[in-house]
């Protein structure tokens, strides 16, 4: 089998049909201002892809054109050779930085987003629950929940649709360790039960914990892309080691 | 003429004793109202919700006209009322005018624009939160619709009662298509307007105070459904 096409069948072999994700001269401008500039990327691995970059790198707007949230000015992505439509976005599931719940109890919450598809949708909103801890709060309103317990209802309304990717946009930023760690723990299961996720984070101890490869970001281009050891052990661009070591990345 | 005191007294007197008449004008005034109030917001919540959720040319001209609607004199739209369901008028067959079936269709073109213009802004808040949220759900435009309008279920109840504030205060409209006619079309406003003109200040006092208290106990009725829901963060 040629080395090239080895992430692709890894993927296969865990039943991601999605994998590997192409990314070819992506780019995004406002008002003439390039704000993601000529991306070329492939992730091909099923493992945990982090994105990381100093603020305003384009983190969160690399992964809504990911997602087809917005539509690139130039460039394409393909999902294993895909274009990107409705039917691929239906699944993937992105979870933002702020939980945007609906005005509903937390149950409620799980239940509508299962109502877009076929099943039984209560039993399964109810697994969805307990899957993140939330199982004693269902009856809850989901905004008068802490603010991790949001994130995680926000992750279990997500996982609840089964995604094939799971696009995280700095999911625990705000939050205190427990809440954290809680999360890191649900994403980690997501990921062993053939979940791809790319995640965005400007937190090099959660990336440290989590990454498997590393996006690094700046100025809306890629800087690199490495296995997240060789990233934090030697990163090859001299902005990823500026960041790394909290120097300020200009 | 009575003294003030006097009418005041007599004003409270068929308050308590339930007059008949009083009762009876009360009740065409609630049924023609919140008919109204209910026929506007099948049209107008909807109408308002896509607005809100929909993008296209001339949408800020559609925009400038529900808001420009929710000022239309009651005069003017009882006189186009009037004038469509007149013998002469394209719905004369009907036979309606002089009835509260006129006196409702009257008001439910006087209060659609308000709920749809009022509903479009509370919707539209809520639809800017959920947009993307909905999109990457690849939620569908009726779902969404429904499930803004739901969720947006206590604000809009607000929307409800400014449109039934201005239909049941509302006096020029109903007295045109109605005719004010006793025991048929005659309403709480009309009635007042009636018997100020009379002399008649008992009956137009107490119809008064009922106008009053009935739109106090509605506004506080919503208020404390309203606060209930923010505390459980519905609202």
């Amino acid at each position: 089998m040629p080395e090239a096409l080895a992430p692709a069948s890894s993927a296969a072999e865990l039943g991601n049909e999605l994998l590997p994700l192409e990314v070819r001269g992506l780019a995004y401008a406002v008002a003439g201002r390039r704000l993601i500039d000529d991306i070329d990327l492939r992730l091909g691995d099923p493992g945990i892809t982090v994105v990381m970059g100093p603020n305003g790198a384009g983190k969160s707007l690399l992964l809504r054109l990911l997602h087809g949230l917005i539509t690139p000015t130039a460039g394409v992505v393909r999902w294993n050779g895909e274009a990107l439509t409705e039917g691929l976005r239906k699944r993937q599931a992105l979870v933002f930085q702020r939980a945007v719940l609906l005005r509903r109890s937390a149950l409620a919450n799980i239940e509508f987003a299962l109502r877009l598809t076929p099943g039984d949708h209560r039993a399964r909103a109810r697994a969805a629950l307990s899957r993140v801890g939330l199982a004693d709060r269902a009856g809850s309103p989901a905004r008068r929940l802490s603010g991790g317990e949001q994130q995680r209802l926000a992750l279990a309304r997500a996982l609840a649709l089964q995604p094939k990717v799971l696009l995280l946009d700095e999911p625990t930023a705000s939050l205190d360790p427990a809440a954290v760690a809680a999360i890191e723990i649900i994403v980690r299961d997501a990921q062993r039960t053939g979940t791809k996720i790319i995640l965005v984070t400007h937190e090099q101890g959660q990336a440290k914990r989590l990454a498997d490869d590393v996006v690094f970001l700046n100025r809306g281009r890629v800087t690199e892309h490495t296995p997240a050891k060789e990233f934090f052990a030697a990163p090859r661009s001299s902005e990823a080691r500026n960041y790394l070591a909290g120097r300020l990345v200009l | 003429m009575q003294d003030f005191a006097e009418s005041f007294r007599l004003a409270f007197t068929l308050v308590l004793t339930a007059d008949r008449d009083l009762l009876e004008i009360i009740g065409l005034s609630l049924r023609v109202s919140l008919t109204a109030v209910a026929l506007s917001c099948a049209v107008g919540l909807p109408l308002g919700a896509a607005v809100a959720i929909s993008r296209f040319r001339g949408r800020y001209a559609v925009l400038i006209l529900i808001n420009a609607l929710m000022g239309l004199p009651p005069v003017v739209v009882g006189l186009v009322v009037y004038l469509m369901l007149s013998n002469a008028g394209p719905l004369g067959w009907l036979q309606l005018l002089y009835t509260p079936t006129a006196m409702i269709a009257a008001q439910t073109v006087l209060i659609t624009p308000i709920v749809a213009a009022l509903s479009r802004e509370v919707i539209e808040q809520l639809h800017d939160e959920y947009d993307e949220q909905f999109r990457s759900l690849c939620v569908p435009s009726h779902v969404a619709v429904a499930a803004l309008l739901w969720d947006a279920r206590y604000s809009l109840l607000t929307v409800a009662l400014a449109g039934f504030g201005r239909a049941v205060a509302e006096v020029g409209a109903v007295i045109i298509v109605g005719g004010n006619i006793n025991h048929l079309t005659r309403v709480m406003t009309t009635a007042i307007a009636l018997e100020t003109s009379k002399g008649d200040l008992p009956l137009a006092l107490a119809l008064g105070i009922v106008l009053i208290t009935l739109a106090l106990a509605v506004n506080a009725g919503v208020m404390g459904l309203r606060l209930s829901a923010a505390r459980l963060a519905y609202a």
